[in-house]
């Protein structure tokens, strides 16, 4: 056996020295470079942080940070943004969901074009009134969700004014265009075998789309619309910002003036308000999906 | 019995508290939905929309475009390993199987000392990664203008920070998570707990770490898309100002750009996850 091995080196034991690929070396080259490169031009520069100028900033922020601004009169000032808050993020996944949904069934392939639903169909019928809605549905999807709620809600501010309205369309089209994307998914996914055994004893459309469709997807549906409410109220945290309302306005105005110790206590509602929200959607999450 | 009840009850509960929600939040906002889509609404978003064409393509505006995205790209990437750096160490301190509990430690108790002080440093790293993780990253970033000044890398640290507490209870999920029978092994045959980290435990969260790394990159490029409105770089600074002096052209040239970033990054994080996982 061992001389074996020793007169005819096999394939595998030289492999050992020899990559099996150039992927790795590739991707580690390619890796460092885009660093070195993404490190120059994001000006990255760690002194920056430790001189006289910068610590001195860092002890009047951390120094005017406590004690907190626990005050009845600033507390109370607060409860309406808070509440605000709350109600944006779920105003703005209900938009979500009224612009994910139809537009998520449109972008689902099974239901407008391809797969058994449309064996039957005249190719002009499916590629026209199939097809051609199906691209559109998923391009304005593409394109709700790949240009960030803050760049939507600055240009809502722009064209409604401010308040949390133009906060409650920036979620709902940038979280439309998300819950849209996953709809669709999720609808593509299912089993097809009820859906086959509906059509074949004579179900119409609709027949099939609520007893074969909705039942299988409906517990991912609602417990990634959920997921989606967890992300807006921290969207909607931060929106006011650009002047759409919510905590952020207030964060924005404390942060401006130094009133660090204002920012502290703000943080601190905002991380109740999460922990509250991720509590009670995770809880019925888990009831939904078994 | 009771119980039965409560089960067939608990779906109609919680529609009506929705219901209830739904309405509330509806009023509190002020959402005009109906004379948004009326006739009136949908005459100034169409006009507003087609005030926005012709995208700006003039070299200026493409060159500041090309600029903003580079920018943008290399605050996500920078970011994201930032992130992961800090993310990486604070989990291992909040991995309770390494610290003071499971199967290495059923065979030896620790004095209370020992054990007080071990359960001392996870608390103690579980509470950084919440502050870290609290704190948005635009707040993080306004901060860090404070302390170091305008630019692109107060945007970085702002990403690496807030991301970094992220993906330290993401990471800290996967190392506990780990299937123990390796460790077992590497235990019973003598290796100290350095070892078992680096062969035991990282090897089997390796995949699953970098998997939400890479999505974790996919949330930074739109991150750091919008840095720039409080002044930390990147495309956000050049859309704050088209929007605001209602250059509508060019906002529309450097829309493009962001949808351009995006997808590029989604594309590139989606190969690499096919690759490696």
């Amino acid at each position: 056996m061992s001389d074996s091995t020793r007169s005819f080196p096999s394939a595998g034991s030289v492999g050992r020295f020899v990559p099996r690929s150039y992927f790795g070396v590739t991707f580690a080259l390619l890796f460092l470079l885009t660093l070195g490169g993404s490190l120059r031009v994001a000006q990255v520069d760690p002194r920056l942080l430790f001189e006289r100028e910068s610590l001195a900033n860092l002890a009047r922020f951390v120094g005017g940070m406590f004690p907190p601004e626990l005050s009845w009169s600033f507390l109370s000032l607060m409860a309406r943004p808070v509440l605000e808050t709350i109600q944006i993020s779920v105003t703005g996944t209900l938009v979500a969901v009224l612009i994910g949904l139809p537009l998520g069934l449109l972008a689902t392939g099974s239901l407008t074009w391809s797969g058994i639903l449309h064996e039957q169909r005249p190719a002009a019928g499916r590629w026209l009134l199939g097809f051609v809605p199906y691209a559109l549905a998923r391009a304005l999807l593409s394109v709700f969700r790949s240009i960030p709620e803050f760049v939507w809600a600055f240009m809502f501010v722009r064209a409604v004014g401010l308040g949390p309205f133009p906060g409650v369309l920036a979620i709902g089209v940038a979280y439309g265009g998300m819950l849209g994307k996953v709809y669709s998914e999720i609808l593509e996914g299912v089993n097809s075998q009820p859906l086959e055994a509906l059509h074949a004893s004579g179900a119409g459309k609709l027949g099939i789309a609520l007893y074969g469709l909705l039942p299988q997807a409906l517990p991912n549906v609602i417990s990634y619309t959920l997921y989606r409410w967890e992300c807006a109220i921290r969207a909607s945290a931060i929106l006011g910002f650009v002047g759409a309302g919510g905590l952020g306005q207030q964060v924005e105005l404390s942060m401006r003036m130094f009133q660090f110790n204002e920012v502290v206590t703000i943080l601190g509602l905002l991380f109740l308000l999460v922990a509250g929200v991720d509590f009670v959607s995770g809880r019925i999450r888990a009831r939904v999906v078994r | 019995m009771k119980t039965e009840v409560k089960r067939a009850m608990w779906p109609w509960v919680a529609s009506a508290g929705f219901a209830l929600l739904i309405v509330w939040s509806y009023q509190g906002t002020q959402v005009d939905l109906a004379g948004l889509l009326g006739g009136e609404g949908r005459r100034q978003i169409a006009t507003y929309v087609a005030k926005l064409f012709p995208p700006d393509l003039s070299a200026k505006t493409l060159r500041d475009a090309a600029l903003g995205a580079v920018e943008t790209f290399a605050i996500s990437f920078v970011g994201s390993v930032l992130a992961v750096v800090i993310a990486l160490p604070l989990a291992v301190l909040t991995t309770r199987s390494l610290l003071y509990r499971g199967i290495l430690y059923e065979g030896r108790r620790l004095g209370p000392v020992s054990k007080g002080s071990r359960i001392g440093v996870y608390v103690i790293a579980k509470a950084v990664l919440n502050v870290l993780r609290t704190i948005p990253e635009i707040v993080w970033a306004l901060i860090f203008v404070l302390l170091v000044g305008l630019g692109p890398f107060p945007g970085v640290l702002a990403l690496g920070f807030h991301t970094g507490g992220v993906l330290g209870k993401l990471f800290g999920e996967v190392l506990d998570d780990v299937n123990p029978r390796p460790i077992e092994t590497l235990h019973s045959a003598g290796a100290g707990r350095l070892a078992i980290l680096f062969y035991g435990i990282l090897p089997q969260a390796a995949p699953q770490c970098l998997s939400y790394a890479l999505y974790r990159w996919e949330v930074n490029i739109r991150a750091a898309a919008v840095m720039g409105f409080v002044g930390a770089g990147g495309l956000g600074q050049r859309i704050y100002i088209a929007i605001s002096l209602f250059l509508d052209n060019q906002l529309l040239t450097l829309i493009l750009a962001i949808y351009v970033m995006v997808t590029v990054v989604d594309v590139l994080s989606a190969y690499l996850r096919r690759r490696f996982l």
